[in-house]
């Protein structure tokens, strides 16, 4: 049903946790949906240095966070806004097409937790301008 | 350390090695067709005879209201759609309960939608049960069958269906009482005569028998319409080639768990309740669904707080351990288990559920291990959660 990278990520998922004084923190989806991704980043000059996440939810969406946190870690904002759903789906060798929510799930709490940081520091990021968390993913 | 442990029964058991060796000689020198005269084909014809002995001895029925379909759906399909084309002049109504399977809720709503009859769904209680008042009151003079499962596949709570027949009969003797019991064949005791049903849905695979057959008990004098239209097998009323091999499979079976039923099951209901004492003491926010006292001695169903039902069983899978979940996630459709949503569980809770079902050949050694590991599973996904 998996490939072997979601497993992988599944079993042993990098950078989980949270972060204790994160610049920005996102969260999207809802229990009933069986899904709840959490993410915070650290951002320093225009890098997210550090980003972690907490998820409730399938394997997918665990791998999902997992590899998307991997992407996402050591770019520029703009590079990892650039980054969407399918790559996380392709940096996992591809996910069951009722699973392809999972990523999009990601690519929208990495994007909530970015408009948190530009909230809170009165920044504007042209990319997040038009940006509403989808609450019906699937 | 990999084992390689089956919790899934109520999807399915291991096939007996006793039954398969019945069932060989039919795969290779006894390949005729039954319903052919010639002396080369009388052994199969004698295979299904006894077969069908075997079977209505198992469930205390004669051999003549034993008819042998291609398993639990078709037997379910028959007896409704059966029941309703031949008894619409009296009238449309249905009656059947919320948790019942697919094969029985989505042959009723075909029935709602296609072609013209109404249908009440009764609720149950949180430990699953129907209040024999509901059926009372749902019955009227449209009525014509009612269908509630005995026991059910994924909280196994076993229904008054007695008390269920004896409400439906003094309110219109002509109203057929169905009753799906796949998953109570070969883990209670079955008697049609006990339990006064019209027809009774039962299949082999759940029983240590093959997949690919199963039966339908018609009481003696009760008459439904042909599903399965052709030749004259089955006394003319279920068309087609018998799955012989898989008829005399299911006829051993049969025998193999007639004899020892009760012995069979105390020894599984001791191993399942040492594991839900322990998983209930030993794991936080973990809580059994369904009845402890109406129940299935095999089963039992968790729901495991802060968990994804998905997630679990593949990480229960790792360990070789294979066990079920009611979770959407399983299934990839949006709503997770209408059973565990029926008993009173929200939605993100009914994605946590775990069904661990067990079988006559798991040890307490197996059940030990997989406690073991399931501490460690939810310790760990409970550590990714923002729960």
């Amino acid at each position: 049903m998996y490939s072997k990278k979601v497993m992988e990520h599944f079993m042993e998922p990098h950078n989980v946790g949270e972060i204790e004084d994160a610049d920005g923190i996102g969260e999207v989806g809802n229990a009933k949906c069986g899904d709840i991704m959490k993410m915070y980043i650290k951002i320093d000059g225009d890098i997210v240095s550090d980003i972690k996440f907490k998820t409730f939810g399938c394997a997918s969406a665990i791998a999902s966070s997992s590899i998307a946190t991997d992407l996402i870690k050591g770019k520029t904002i703009t590079d990892a806004l650039a980054l969407t759903n399918q790559d996380v789906v392709d940096s996992l060798d591809g996910l069951p097409p009722v699973k392809v929510h999972c990523s999009v799930l990601a690519e929208q709490a990495f994007k909530s937790a970015v408009k948190d940081y530009a909230d809170k520091n009165n920044i504007d990021i042209p990319e997040l301008r038009d940006f509403v968390p989808d609450e019906d993913h699937h | 350390m990999n084992k390689n442990i089956y919790f899934d029964n109520a999807a399915t058991t291991f096939l007996d090695d006793a039954v398969y060796e019945a069932m060989k000689p039919y795969f290779e020198g006894h390949f005729g067709n039954p319903s052919s005269i010639y002396q080369y084909c009388q052994t199969a014809k004698q295979g299904i005879t006894e077969a069908r002995e075997q079977v209505a001895a198992g469930i205390n029925a004669s051999a003549g209201e034993i008819y042998f379909t291609s398993g639990g759906s078709e037997s379910d399909n028959w007896a409704i759609i059966g029941t309703a084309f031949a008894k619409r002049s009296k009238g449309n109504h249905l009656i059947t309960t919320k948790i019942e399977h697919h094969a029985v809720l989505h042959t009723i709503e075909y029935l709602e939608k296609k072609h013209g009859f109404t249908a009440t769904y009764l609720d149950v209680d949180q430990e699953g049960l129907v209040n024999p008042e509901d059926l009372k009151k749902a019955l009227t003079p449209e009525t014509i069958l009612v269908s509630v499962m005995l026991a059910n596949n994924e909280i196994g709570t076993i229904q008054p269906v007695a008390d269920l027949v004896q409400i439906t009969k003094e309110y219109d003797p002509k109203i057929y009482f169905h009753t799906d019991a796949v998953q109570a064949l070969g883990t209670i005791p079955l008697d049609v005569q006990a339990l006064g049903v019209d027809l009774l849905t039962i299949t082999a695979h759940k029983a240590y028998g093959p997949k690919g057959v199963g039966a339908l008990y018609i009481k003696k004098g009760v008459v439904i319409d042909n599903l399965i239209h052709g030749g004259g097998q089955e006394k003319g009323k279920r068309a087609g080639t018998e799955n012989v091999a898989g008829i005399v499979g299911f006829g051993k079976a049969a025998e193999l768990f007639t004899a020892d039923v009760v012995e069979r099951n105390l020894k599984i209901k001791e191993l399942r309740d040492h594991l839900i004492n322990r998983a209930t003491a030993e794991i936080e926010g973990i809580v059994i669904n369904g009845s402890l006292e109406h129940r299935l001695p095999g089963n039992s169903n968790f729901s495991v707080k802060r968990i994804e039902g998905e997630a679990l069983i593949l990480s229960l899978d790792h360990y070789g351990i294979a066990a079920s979940s009611g979770s959407a996630c399983t299934s990839g459709s949006l709503d997770p288990s209408h059973v565990l949503l029926a008993i009173g569980l929200d939605h993100g809770t009914a994605h946590g559920s775990l069904r661990v079902s067990l079988g006559k050949d798991n040890t307490k050694e197996e059940i030990d291990f997989f406690i073991d590991k399931l501490i460690l599973i939810a310790q760990k996904l409970r550590a990714i959660s923002p729960l």
